[in-house]
C-alpha cells in the first residue's frame, strides 16, 4: 500500500492492461481476415508468436528478478503484431526467433515496458527481413485470391496440410516454396520498375484491383492485406481514445499527397496515390505500429511531425529504395527521432 | 449544433471536446470526472454550535494574525479577535459569543498534519453579535476605498479554496482598469455543491455582492460563470439579476461542464478567450475573478455589517450516511460536522479537505473547518484511489499531455522531477503547473504525477532558499575579508609612515584605537 497523500484522490479508470486489450480487440478484424486468407497457418503463426513473446517476457523478468508483468498484455500484443507482419509461410523457428528478438533485444534490454525506443515487433521484423530475406518476401498464395480462383496451389483450410507446412516446410508436402507463392503488388511494381516498366503498366499486367486491395484479397503479410479490417480496428481505437488521430492521419495523408504530386507529374512512371495507400503495410503500420505509445511522440504537434516523417520515408523507400516496402523502416527511423521531436514540439504553455 | 459536437467528441473518448475547436473561449485539455454531486438537491442546513470552536490564526495565504484578546476574555460574534500582520493577511473574528479558553497550538487542516496557533472559544450559547460595524447599505455612494477597507476588516478571503485575501484583488489601479468582474460559480470539483446551493438559496446576496465588487473596482460589466450541469442555478441567478434590475451590466454565462474550468486562469480563458500572460495577474488584462461564496460574504460584510464567521460546507463521500450542505461557523471541528451527517465512527475513514481532484488528505481528524473549507469528504480507505494506486512504468501514451489545461508535458516533467533534475524540470515549466490533477486522473500507469510536481516545487523552493542564504553568507564573508585586508594594509601603511617619520607614541595610540573599533564592529556583525 502506498502512503501517498497527494491529490487527486479519484481516477478515470484507465490502465495499461485496458489499453493493450483494446489494441488486441482492434486487431481482431484483421486477424479474422488473416485466418480467412491463410487458414490454419494464420492461426498457428499467431498462437506461436503470442506464446513465444509471453514466454520470452516471463523468462526475462524471471532472470532479472523483476515481478512478472505478463498480465498487462503488452507481450501478447507484441506477439500478435509480429505475427500479423509475417508472411504466412515463414518457418516456425523463424517466427520464434522474431519473438525472442522482439522481447529480449528490442524491449527488455532497454529496460522493459515503457523504455524501448523502437517498436519491438517492427524491430524483430527488420532483423528477420535482413537475416532471412528469401522467406520474408515469399508471399503464400492466399485463399480467395481472384487470379488463382481456379487453381489454388494449396488448400490452407486443410488442417493436416497446414500442420505439415508449418512445422516441416513446403518440402514435407513435396513442393517448392516458389510453387506456393506469388508476388505482392508492391513487389511486382518494384520488380517491373527495375526492368524499366512504369507503374501503370505494371499494375495492368498484375491484374490489380483497388477493391481487392481494400477488402484484402491479395498477397501480403498475414494481417496487412485488408485495409477495411484495419480501418475498422483503427476507428475503434480512436473511438476508445486509445490512440489519437494525429499519427495515422498525418502518415497516410502525407503518403497520399506525395504520391498524388508525383503521379500528376508522371502518371506512367509513378504509382497512383490510392495504390500507395492500400498497398503493403501502410494501414497496419499507420494505425497499430506508428501509434505504439512508447516509441512515438507524446505531443499532438510532435505526432503530426512524426506521421509526416513516416509518410515521406515510406513513399521514398517504396519509390527509390531497394526494398519494395518502406513502412517498417520509416517507422523505425522516425522512432529514432522521437526524443528530438518531443523536445522541439512541446505544446504552448498557458500565458507564454 | 453544440450538442451534436459534444456527442461526436464523446465518441472520441471524452478527452477531445470538439466544441473547443469552434468556440475560441474554451481552454485546452481538461477531463470529465464522474460528477458525484449527490448533495445538489439538499438545501443548506444550519449547524448547531459545537461545544468548542477552534479558530486557527492563519486561514489565508499570507502572514499569521496576532491575537488581540486574552485567555478568559468574553468575546462577541463578529468581534475581531486577531489582527492581521503585514499586507497579505486577513483578520480573524469570533464565530459566536463565548469565552476564550486558550490560545495554543492545535492541529489544523493541512496535509502534513501540522499544528498552528489557534484560539479555542467556548460558546456561551447566546450568540450575541458585535454591532459595532455599521452596514453600508448605500454602498454605491461610498468611496471604493472604504468598501475595500470594510472587506479587509471583515476578514474576507477567496472562499473557492485559495483563500487569498480578497481586498488585495480589489485594487483600483489607473494603469489597469478592470473591465469585467467574473464570478466563479463553476464548481467543477466532483462532490462539491456548496457554491451551487449558495447560488440557489442566496442568489440575491450573490448578485448584490457582485455589484459591490463592480462598484469597488469601477468595472463596467459582471459575468456569473456557471457550468451547464447546474441549470437550476443558471435560472436562479438570472432571476436574481432581474429582481435586482442589473440586466444591463450583469450576465450569466453558461459553460460546458469540464474540469478544471473553475481554475481562475482556465475560467478567464473560457469566458474571455484570453490568457493571462505569464507572470501577470488577471487585472493586467482587465479582469478579476471571485467565487460566488466570496461575493455573498462581501454582501454580508458590506450591506449587513457581518464579518466572515460562517460558510457553507459540503459534507459528502462514500463513508457519509447522510451527505449534506451545512452552513457552519468557522472553527467548528470536523468530527462534529460529520456526526451531524450520521458519521460517528471514523475508523477506516479518510478525510479529504476539498474535492477529490485537488483536495488535501488530512492525516488528523480532529481539525476545525476553516475559511477555505468548501467540502469535507469522508471516504472509505479502500475506495480512495490515491491510497490504493500502484505505480507502473510510463508507457508514454501522451494522455497527460492532451488533458493538461496549461500545456505542459507532464510525463517528461515527472521524469525530471522524480530524478531530482530540477533545472530540467524548470525548463519544462514546472512552476506553471496548477496541480489540477488531470494528468494523474487519466494516467493508465497510475503515476502520481502531481505528487512529483509538488515534491519538486518544494525542493526547488528549499534549494533557492539555501542558495540565497549561501550567497548572503558568501557576500558577508567576502566583505569581511576585504575589510580586514584593507585595514591591515592601512595599518601597515600607517606603521611604515610612523617608522619613516620617526614621530612616536601619539600615532601608535591612534592605531590601537582603530583596532578596538573594528573588532567591536566584527562581533556586532556576527551577532546579526
Amino acid at each position: 500500500m502506498s502512503l501517498l497523500i497527494s491529490s487527486p484522490h479519484a481516477h478515470g479508470g484507465d490502465s495499461i492492461r485496458a489499453n493493450m486489450l483494446s489494441v488486441i480487440i482492434a486487431l481482431l478484424p484483421a486477424s479474422a481476415v488473416a485466418v480467412y486468407l491463410f487458414g490454419w497457418l494464420a492461426l498457428f503463426l499467431m498462437m506461436l508468436c503470442i506464446a513465444g513473446c509471453m514466454a520470452s517476457e516471463w523468462g526475462c523478468l524471471k532472470l532479472m528478478g523483476r515481478p512478472s508483468r505478463i498480465g498487462d498484455g503488452s507481450a501478447a500484443l507484441t506477439g500478435l503484431l509480429l505475427a500479423l507482419t509475417l508472411p504466412a509461410a515463414v518457418p516456425w523457428w523463424m517466427a520464434l526467433t522474431g519473438c525472442v528478438v522482439a522481447i529480449v533485444l528490442a524491449k527488455q534490454v532497454y529496460g522493459g515496458l515503457g523504455h524501448n525506443p523502437f517498436n519491438p515487433a517492427l524491430a524483430a521484423r527488420v532483423v528477420l527481413l535482413i537475416s532471412f530475406p528469401l522467406n520474408m518476401t515469399a508471399w503464400l498464395v492466399p485463399m480467395h485470391a481472384p487470379m488463382f480462383a481456379a487453381s489454388l496451389p494449396l488448400n490452407l483450410y486443410d488442417f493436416s496440410q497446414c500442420w505439415q507446412l508449418f512445422w516441416f516446410g513446403p518440402e514435407a508436402l513435396g513442393k517448392g516454396l516458389d510453387a506456393l507463392t506469388m508476388a505482392s503488388p508492391l513487389g511486382h511494381v518494384k520488380t517491373e520498375w527495375s526492368r524499366g516498366v512504369g507503374a501503370i503498366e505494371a499494375l495492368r499486367n498484375y491484374d490489380y484491383s483497388y477493391l481487392d486491395a481494400f477488402l484484402g484479397r491479395e498477397a501480403g503479410s498475414l494481417g496487412e492485406t485488408s485495409a477495411l479490417a484495419l480501418l475498422l480496428g483503427g476507428m475503434y481505437l480512436m473511438a476508445r481514445h486509445t490512440i489519437s488521430w494525429h499519427i495515422p492521419v498525418s502518415f497516410i495523408v502525407s503518403v497520399y499527397m506525395l504520391a498524388t504530386v508525383f503521379n500528376a507529374v508522371n502518371p506512367e512512371h509513378f504509382a497512383p496515390p490510392l495504390f500507395h495507400v492500400l498497398a503493403g503495410g501502410l494501414m497496419l503500420g499507420a494505425f497499430y505500429m506508428a501509434t505504439d505509445p512508447v516509441s512515438s511522440p507524446v505531443t499532438p504537434r510532435g505526432q503530426i511531425v512524426f506521421g509526416i516523417g513516416c509518410g515521406i520515408i515510406t513513399w521514398s523507400i517504396r519509390t527509390y529504395g531497394g526494398y519494395p516496402e518502406g513502412v517498417m523502416f520509416s517507422i523505425l527511423l522516425m522512432n529514432c527521432a522521437v526524443p528530438l521531436i518531443d523536445h522541439y514540439f512541446r505544446p504552448r504553455v498557458y500565458g507564454k | 449544433m453544440p450538442g451534436l459536437l459534444e456527442r461526436l467528441g464523446g465518441l472520441f473518448g471524452g478527452g477531445v471536446d470538439l466544441r473547443s475547436l469552434i468556440s475560441p473561449g474554451g481552454f485546452p485539455g481538461g477531463v470529465h470526472p464522474a460528477q458525484m454531486k449527490i448533495t445538489a438537491a439538499s438545501p443548506i442546513v444550519q449547524s448547531p454550535l459545537p461545544p468548542q470552536l477552534i479558530l486557527p490564526l492563519k486561514q489565508h495565504i499570507g502572514q499569521i494574525c496576532i491575537p488581540i484578546v486574552e485567555v478568559g476574555d468574553h468575546v462577541l460574534r463578529g468581534q475581531k479577535v486577531a489582527r492581521s500582520q503585514g499586507y497579505v493577511s486577513a483578520p480573524v473574528h469570533a464565530p459566536t459569543s463565548g469565552t476564550v479558553l486558550a490560545i495554543e497550538e492545535h492541529a489544523v487542516p493541512h496535509p502534513s498534519g501540522m499544528g498552528r496557533q489557534c484560539m479555542i472559544i467556548e460558546p456561551d450559547g447566546l450568540d450575541e453579535a458585535d454591532q459595532s460595524m455599521p452596514s453600508l447599505c448605500d454602498y454605491l455612494d461610498e468611496d471604493p476605498a472604504i468598501i475595500r477597507e470594510r472587506i479587509r476588516l471583515s476578514g474576507i478571503v477567496g472562499l473557492g479554496g485559495a483563500v487569498f485575501p480578497t481586498f488585495i484583488k480589489m485594487l483600483r489601479d489607473q494603469r489597469h482598469p478592470i473591465e469585467t468582474v467574473i464570478l466563479n460559480g463553476v464548481e467543477c470539483e466532483p462532490f462539491l455543491t456548496c457554491d451551487h446551493r449558495v447560488m440557489l438559496e442566496h442568489g440575491d446576496s450573490v448578485v448584490r455582492g457582485l455589484n459591490v465588487i463592480m462598484h469597488a473596482v469601477a468595472a463596467k460589466g459582471g459575468i456569473i460563470a456557471i457550468e451547464d450541469n447546474k441549470p437550476d442555478a443558471v435560472d436562479a441567478m438570472r432571476e436574481a439579476i432581474a429582481r435586482a434590475g442589473f440586466e444591463a451590466n450583469i450576465e450569466v454565462r453558461v459553460l460546458p461542464t469540464r474540469y478544471p474550468q473553475g481554475g481562475e486562469k482556465q475560467l478567464i480563458q473560457a469566458v474571455t478567450g484570453r490568457q493571462v500572460p505569464a507572470g501577470k495577474l488577471p487585472l493586467h488584462i482587465g479582469v478579476i475573478c471571485q467565487n460566488v461564496g466570496t461575493a455573498k460574504a462581501i454582501h454580508d460584510a458590506v450591506c449587513m455589517g457581518k464579518p466572515l464567521t460562517e460558510r457553507v460546507v459540503t459534507i459528502s463521500g462514500d463513508a457519509v450516511p447522510h451527505p449534506a450542505n451545512i452552513c457552519a461557523r468557522i472553527g467548528t471541528p470536523m468530527p462534529f460536522l460529520l456526526a451531524q451527517c450520521g458519521l460517528r465512527d471514523l475508523s477506516g475513514v479518510r478525510l479529504i479537505h476539498g474535492g477529490p481532484m485537488m483536495g488535501e488528505r488530512l492525516p488528523r481528524m480532529n481539525v476545525p473547518m476553516v475559511k477555505s473549507t468548501n467540502g469535507i469528504l469522508a471516504m472509505r480507505a479502500e475506495s480512495l484511489y490515491s491510497e490504493n494506486a500502484q505505480e507502473e512504468p510510463c508507457i508514454r501514451c501522451g494522455h497527460c499531455v492532451e488533458v493538461c489545461p496549461v500545456g505542459l508535458v507532464p510525463n517528461e516533467l515527472a521524469w525530471h522531477c522524480r530524478n531530482d533534475q530540477f533545472d530540467r524540470g524548470q525548463e519544462y515549466d514546472l512552476f506553471d503547473c496548477i496541480e489540477c490533477g488531470c494528468c494523474s486522473y487519466v494516467c493508465p500507469s497510475h503515476i502520481p504525477l502531481v505528487h512529483y510536481f509538488r515534491y519538486a516545487k518544494g525542493q526547488v523552493a528549499h534549494i533557492e532558499k539555501e542558495r540565497a542564504f549561501a550567497e548572503l553568507s558568501k557576500a558577508r564573508s567576502e566583505a569581511r575579508d576585504n575589510r580586514l585586508a584593507r585595514e591591515q594594509a592601512e595599518r601597515a601603511a600607517r606603521r611604515s609612515k610612523v617608522r619613516k617619520s620617526g614621530a612616536a607614541e601619539a600615532a601608535a595610540d591612534a592605531s590601537d584605537d582603530t583596532e578596538a573599533g573594528t573588532s567591536g564592529a566584527e562581533s556586532g556583525e556576527k551577532a546579526s
